[in-house]
């Protein structure tokens, strides 16, 4: 027993580095002036913070984060608002048209943004939504509304009927009802459906790429692929934007870890 | 006086009571209710469904991406990707993709969770490691493993060179870079499968393996016919979900290869951005969007009612 205890310990040894192993290719890269062509593995043995400067200014990752913050924000709350008010009617008053409405908004789930990013595109060119804040917002909201809806409308239908008959024995109204009971009893869902969509909003790239191309409007993904593809042989700096870019949400994850692992796996156990 | 405002009040009466009864009425409504999925449907009828029947729109004509004019040219685009040359390959890479991706996942991602579900000092630490992938940015993981398998100076190649003198070129091989490909995407979801198949295997009750035990079974058998069938949920909703992200895989193919060299690393995905941005073919570039559609809807949803129905049978 204790020698495949051994073994397994050993084993598990094993898996961490190789699944540490891109981090630590990252830190050494990032940290390796830029004459220093010693190999990827060697640490450098001083610290050259020189790329982290040339990147946050050359790939103006400043603006990126700023624009990154604002448009995580600005979609999660607005999607939780929107989810959260779509689900209430689907959870507790199955008429068939209800019925009909949930299936619809969850079908959408399978749709890949990407395929419909032709017309999209001419859209927003037509509106006026290139570049734009709201643009930008409102298509991240309307593609993660599915998975909020899904998880608040289950949410809500594990939260007994009887509270809803003893709310309105004392006078509230249907609206009240939502607002003042169910609304305050989502905060458990909530803390998971902000991390769920708000990951998936901060590392977006596929949409961000087409929609946010001006320099100033960038969001850090789209800052970092263009500064890749002006600077493809100077690896230290891609390295050094890559790592501040993972930095922020690594430490968040590390200390909210139980949280991040719950939250992200709600929406896969349950999509 | 005194009478007069009394009568007064008697007949302003009723109409204040109808009024609120109205707004009652209206706040207690269902059909009020439902006005609070409008914003929703507003939303996915102007993102999703007026442009899905755009997109199919655009996909029978000969639009630039740009300019005003155009023709409408019928099913061309269609027929256009019979006599393509690169497709057939692009359509390989997808399902390589995804279905290269779903396996290596699930087979993976269960050993994994069954390490992890044994008694062992410092699982913890394995856990947070094997997850912190999927909270990055698939084109950041893109960019990483980029200095792994890199030419110049890529860490792969440093030990490559402690043995032969020739660098290996490896994301410029056709027949390896799309595996390199597959490998991170891999690498990156892992995570996920490992969690909810060690949930998974959290919900199997002892008992079944201490009857096992007991008639002498050995634990290949346990694990093909308990485990297994006990986990066939888990396996559903990994296998369909990792079906649908690997499927539509972009940002990775974006980071590594960016498709080439030429399409042969593409997938629909990259191709179609190819198409559109880079040679301005917006017409073809919509039918192929609508392509990737019919592929990903009929491959995910088959996997799905097939996978539930060995559920219910086992």
């Amino acid at each position: 027993m204790n020698k495949t205890k051994k073994r397994f310990i050993a084993l598990l040894f094993i898996i961490s580095l190789f699944h540490i192993l891109p981090f630590y290719l990252l830190t050494t890269t990032s940290f390796k002036a830029v004459d220093d062509v010693s190999s990827k593995w060697a640490f450098p043995g001083y610290w050259y913070i020189d790329n982290f400067i040339n990147v946050w200014h050359g790939a103006n990752l400043g603006q990126a984060f700023f624009n990154n913050i604002i448009i995580t924000v600005v979609s999660v709350v607005l999607t939780i608002i929107i989810g959260a008010f779509a689900a209430y009617p689907l959870a507790r008053y199955k008429s068939r048209l209800n019925r009909f409405m949930y299936t619809l908004f969850i079908s959408v789930l399978i749709v890949p943004p990407l395929t419909i990013l032709v017309p999209l595109y001419k859209m927003f060119v037509d509106v006026g939504a290139m570049n734009s804040y709201w643009g930008i917002i409102l298509l991240h909201v309307t593609f993660h509304l599915p998975l909020t809806i899904f998880l608040y409308t289950g949410f809500i239908g594990t939260i007994p009927r009887e509270l809803d008959e003893a709310a309105m024995i004392d006078g509230c109204t249907r609206v009240g009802l939502f607002l003042r009971i169910i609304m305050p009893l989502l905060k458990p869902v909530t803390a998971t459906v902000v991390i769920l969509i708000g990951v998936g909003i901060w590392n977006d790239y596929q949409f961000s790429v087409f929609f946010l191309s001006a320099p100033e409007s960038r969001t850090i993904t789209v800052s970092l692929s263009s500064f890749f593809g002006q600077y493809t042989n100077n690896i230290g700096w891609v390295a050094a934007g890559s790592l501040t870019a993972v930095l922020p949400i690594t430490i968040a994850y590390l200390f909210l870890q139980r949280y991040f692992i719950t939250g992200l796996n709600a929406g896969s156990v349950k999509g | 006086m005194h009478v007069e405002s009394k009568l007064e009040r008697s007949r302003t009466r009723p109409e204040i009571k109808q009024k609120t009864r109205f707004f009652e009425k209206l706040l207690n409504s269902k059909a009020l209710l439902n006005l609070m999925y409008l914003p929703t449907l507003i939303l996915f009828s102007a993102f999703i469904f007026f442009p899905f029947i755009k997109g199919i729109d655009i996909s029978l004509t000969n639009w630039d991406g740009y300019s005003q004019e155009f023709r409408r040219i019928g099913l061309e685009n269609y027929k256009r990707m019979l006599s393509d040359p690169d497709i057939l390959n692009v359509i390989k890479n997808t399902f390589i993709y995804g279905v290269g991706s779903t396996l290596l996942q699930n087979i993976i991602g269960l050993g994994y969770a069954i390490l992890l579900n044994q008694s062992i000092k410092g699982k913890g630490i394995v856990r947070t490691i094997v997850y912190l992938p999927v909270i990055i940015s698939p084109l950041i993981m893109g960019y990483i493993w980029y200095f792994f398998f890199q030419y110049n100076g890529g860490a792969l190649n440093d030990i490559i060179l402690l043995f032969t003198d020739q660098p290996a070129n490896l994301l410029a091989d056709p027949k390896l870079n799309v595996w390199i490909i597959t490998f991170v995407n891999t690498f990156q979801y892992i995570g996920v499968a490992m969690i909810v198949y060690l949930a998974g295997l959290q919900s199997i009750s002892k008992d079944y393996y201490e009857a096992a035990q007991l008639d002498g079974a050995s634990a290949l058998s346990q694990f093909k016919n308990i485990t297994l069938p006990l986990l066939a949920p888990s396996i559903t909703i990994n296998i369909v979900l990792n079906l649908i992200g690997g499927l539509k895989l972009f940002d990775v193919i974006k980071a590594m290869t960016d498709g080439g060299p030429g399409y042969a690393s593409a997938s629909l995905s990259t191709m179609m951005y190819q198409i559109y941005f880079a040679r301005q073919d917006a017409g073809y570039a919509a039918s192929l969007g609508n392509l990737m559609f019919v592929i990903i809807c009929v491959v995910s949803l088959t996997a799905l009612f097939y996978l539930r129905k060995r559920e219910v049978q086992e």
